[in-house]
C-alpha cells in the first residue's frame, strides 16, 4: 500500500512539486486512472464550503483611551458587543441584531464593514473605577486603528446538514431560507462532495492546529466545534447521514476579504454570516484517497419538516446530494424543487484558490496537534426545577 | 400584438388621474398590475404588464406622457446586483416564474428578466440583499 507522510508532502510543496486537485477534480482523476494510481500521483485534495454559519464572531481589542475606560456595555454601529472581558477587549457575535436597524444590520455586518476597512462607530459605557476613571466613550474605529481583530467561530463547517421543507399551510421564514407551504420547496446547505469534513469522515487528517483557508487568508482549526457529534449513523463509505462533526476556527480578520466573509439576513429569522472555509486533505494512502473521492450520489441527508416546532423534527425523505443538486427531489412521492443556500460557486473558487496556494509553495499542511473527538454525546437542554435555595430565593 | 412591461411614475399632482382606466378604455390594452405604490400627494409608481397592438401601445405611451406621467418600457421589475450576489441560490427557492434559476453546471445565478412576474418575493429571500425593486438593465425604450 502506497503511504505518504505529511513531511514528504510538505517537502514536495516546498519544492513546488506537489500534485494538488480539488475534491471535484480528484473524482475525474480516479475515473481516468483508477484509485491506486490516483493515490500515488495526487498529494493533496482541497475541499471548501461557503455557507451561512451563525456561530461566528470576532474578538477585538480597541486599545486604551486617555483617560482609560473599563468598557462594560459596548456597541459597534449600534450592535451590542460583549462587555464581560477585560477593559478594552470584546467579542462581537455575528447574529447580534442592531438596536436601531433590527435584522437588516447585525454583528456580521459590523465584521464585514471592518474587513472592508470601513469606519465603525464605537460607543461604550462604564461604571468607572479608580484605575479606569472614564465612564463613557463615543468614537470611530477601523481595522487599522485597533489592535487585534480575529475571527473565532465556535461552530463552522458542519459535516453534513439537514435539508428543509414545510408541510404546513403557511410560509415559514427560517435559517434554512423561505420555506413555501405544502412542501413546495426543499432547501439544503452543504457543498456535498466538495465539503471539508465529508472528505475526511473520521477526522484522520483534520484536527486541532490544522492550517486552513478562512475568509480569504490562512486560519486554523482551534478546537472541535460546539455540538460536534461524530457518533451519528454513518453510511458504508464512512460519511455521516446527518449533521455530525463541526470545527471551531480562528483567523486574522484584518487579512480577510468580504468576498469570502459576507453578512446575511434571513428574513424574519435573523442575521448570519457566510463563511468561506477551505481545508487541504493530504492523500496519505489509498484509504484517504477513497475518502476524498466520495461522490454526491454516495452522500446522503434527510429532508426534515421545519413546520414541526420541536428539536426532533420528523424526517420525510432520505436524499443524496446528487438528487438535491439535480434541482428536484422526491418527497412523499412528489417531485419538489430544491434550492441551495450555500454557494457552490464560491466554494469552488475557494478550493481552486487553496489549490493555487499549495501548488505555489505558499501553504504547507499541518499534522494535527491533537485529533478531534471521535465520540460524543450531544445533550439536549432539559427544563428542570431549580435546586432548593435558602430563603426561597430563586437564583 | 406585443406584450411589454412598463413603469409609470406619477408626480404628486397627477396621482389622482385615472390613467389605467384610459389605457384599457381608449387604447384597448390588456393590463396586469404587477406593482402599485400610490398615495395621495406622494410620488406614485406603477409597474404594468401591457398587452395590445403595437400602435395602440405607442399611442398610449404618448397619452400617458401627455398627462405628465413618466412612461418607460422595462425589462424587469427587480434589479439584480451581480457584484453583491454570492450565487447561493436562496432566491431560487421562492421564485415562482423561474426567472431566477441556477445554472447547475457553473452554479451561477441566472436571471431572465422577461420571465419575472414582479412578485418581489425574492427581495426578502436574498440573504445578502442583492435584489432590489427597480429595473434590470437599461430601459428598452423611452
Amino acid at each position: 500500500m502506497n503511504v505518504k507522510s505529511f513531511e514528504e508532502i510538505n517537502e514536495r510543496i516546498r519544492k513546488k512539486k506537489a500534485v494538488v486537485g480539488t475534491a471535484e477534480e480528484i473524482i475525474k482523476i480516479v475515473d481516468e486512472k483508477g484509485p491506486a494510481q490516483a493515490a500515488k500521483e495526487v498529494d493533496v485534495v482541497t475541499t471548501a464550503t461557503f455557507g451561512p454559519m451563525c456561530s461566528s464572531g470576532a474578538f477585538l481589542n480597541f486599545g486604551h483611551s486617555e483617560p482609560p475606560i473599563r468598557m462594560a456595555k459596548i456597541w459597534l454601529n449600534d450592535v451590542s458587543a460583549y462587555g464581560g472581558l477585560a477593559a478594552v477587549d470584546t467579542y462581537i457575535g455575528a447574529t447580534e441584531p442592531s438596536e436601531k436597524k433590527g435584522l437588516e444590520y447585525g454583528g456580521a455586518h459590523v465584521i464585514q464593514d471592518l474587513i472592508d476597512g470601513k469606519k465603525v462607530r464605537l460607543r461604550a459605557w462604564s461604571y468607572g473605577t479608580d484605575c479606569y476613571p472614564r465612564t463613557d466613550i463615543d468614537t470611530y474605529i477601523d481595522k487599522d486603528s485597533i489592535n487585534e481583530a480575529y475571527l473565532y467561530n465556535p461552530r463552522n463547517a458542519y459535516q453534513n446538514y439537514a435539508a428543509a421543507t414545510n408541510t404546513s399551510d403557511r410560509t415559514l421564514y427560517t435559517y434554512m431560507g423561505v420555506l413555501l407551504p405544502r412542501v413546495s420547496n426543499v432547501t439544503y446547505s452543504t457543498s456535498g462532495e466538495l465539503s471539508p469534513l465529508l472528505n475526511d469522515p473520521y477526522y484522520r487528517t483534520i484536527g486541532l492546529g490544522t492550517r486552513i483557508f478562512l475568509g480569504g487568508t490562512q486560519g486554523y482549526v482551534a478546537w472541535h466545534g460546539t455540538q460536534h457529534n461524530p457518533s451519528r449513523p454513518r453510511a458504508e463509505n464512512g460519511t455521516p447521514l446527518a449533521s455530525a462533526g463541526t470545527l471551531a476556527v480562528v483567523g486574522n480578520l484584518k487579512e480577510m476579504s468580504s468576498r469570502f466573509i459576507r453578512a446575511a439576513t434571513f428574513e424574519k429569522y435573523g442575521v448570519s454570516m457566510f463563511v468561506g472555509i477551505g481545508i487541504p486533505i493530504p492523500v496519505l494512502d489509498e484509504e484517504m484517497l477513497r475518502f476524498v473521492s466520495v461522490r454526491n450520489r454516495d452522500l446522503y441527508t434527510s429532508v426534515f419538516d421545519y413546520s414541526v416546532p420541536s428539536r426532533s423534527r420528523p424526517a420525510l425523505a432520505r436524499v443524496s446530494y446528487a438528487e438535491l443538486q439535480s434541482g428536484s427531489v422526491k418527497v412523499n412521492g412528489r417531485d419538489v424543487p430544491t434550492a441551495p443556500l450555500s454557494s457552490l460557486r464560491v466554494a469552488r473558487e475557494i478550493a481552486a484558490t487553496l489549490k493555487g496556494w499549495i501548488a505555489e509553495g505558499d501553504f504547507e499542511l499541518t499534522r494535527p496537534v491533537a485529533p478531534l473527538p471521535d465520540k460524543a454525546n450531544v445533550k439536549g437542554l432539559e427544563i428542570v426545577k431549580g435546586p432548593e435555595v435558602v430563603g426561597g430565593d430563586a437564583r | 400584438m406585443s406584450q411589454v412591461k412598463v413603469f409609470l411614475k406619477f408626480p404628486p399632482a397627477r396621482v389622482s388621474r385615472p390613467v389605467t382606466y384610459h389605457l384599457v378604455k381608449d387604447f384597448a390594452l390588456k393590463i396586469n398590475i404587477l406593482r402599485a405604490e400610490v398615495a395621495v400627494n406622494k410620488v406614485g409608481e406603477l409597474v404594468l404588464d401591457i398587452e395590445g397592438r403595437d400602435e395602440d401601445i405607442e399611442k398610449a405611451a404618448a397619452f400617458v406622457k401627455g398627462e405628465g406621467v413618466e412612461f418607460r418600457v422595462i425589462d424587469s421589475a427587480v434589479a439584480w446586483d451581480r457584484e453583491r450576489c454570492v450565487h447561493c441560490g436562496a432566491c431560487t427557492a421562492v421564485c415562482p416564474s423561474g426567472a431566477l434559476a441556477m445554472d447547475r453546471a457553473e452554479w451561477r445565478l441566472v436571471f431572465t428578466p422577461a420571465d419575472c412576474y414582479a412578485c418581489d418575493v425574492c427581495l426578502k429571500a436574498c440573504p445578502v440583499r442583492a435584489i432590489s425593486p427597480g429595473f434590470d438593465g437599461e430601459p428598452a425604450a423611452e
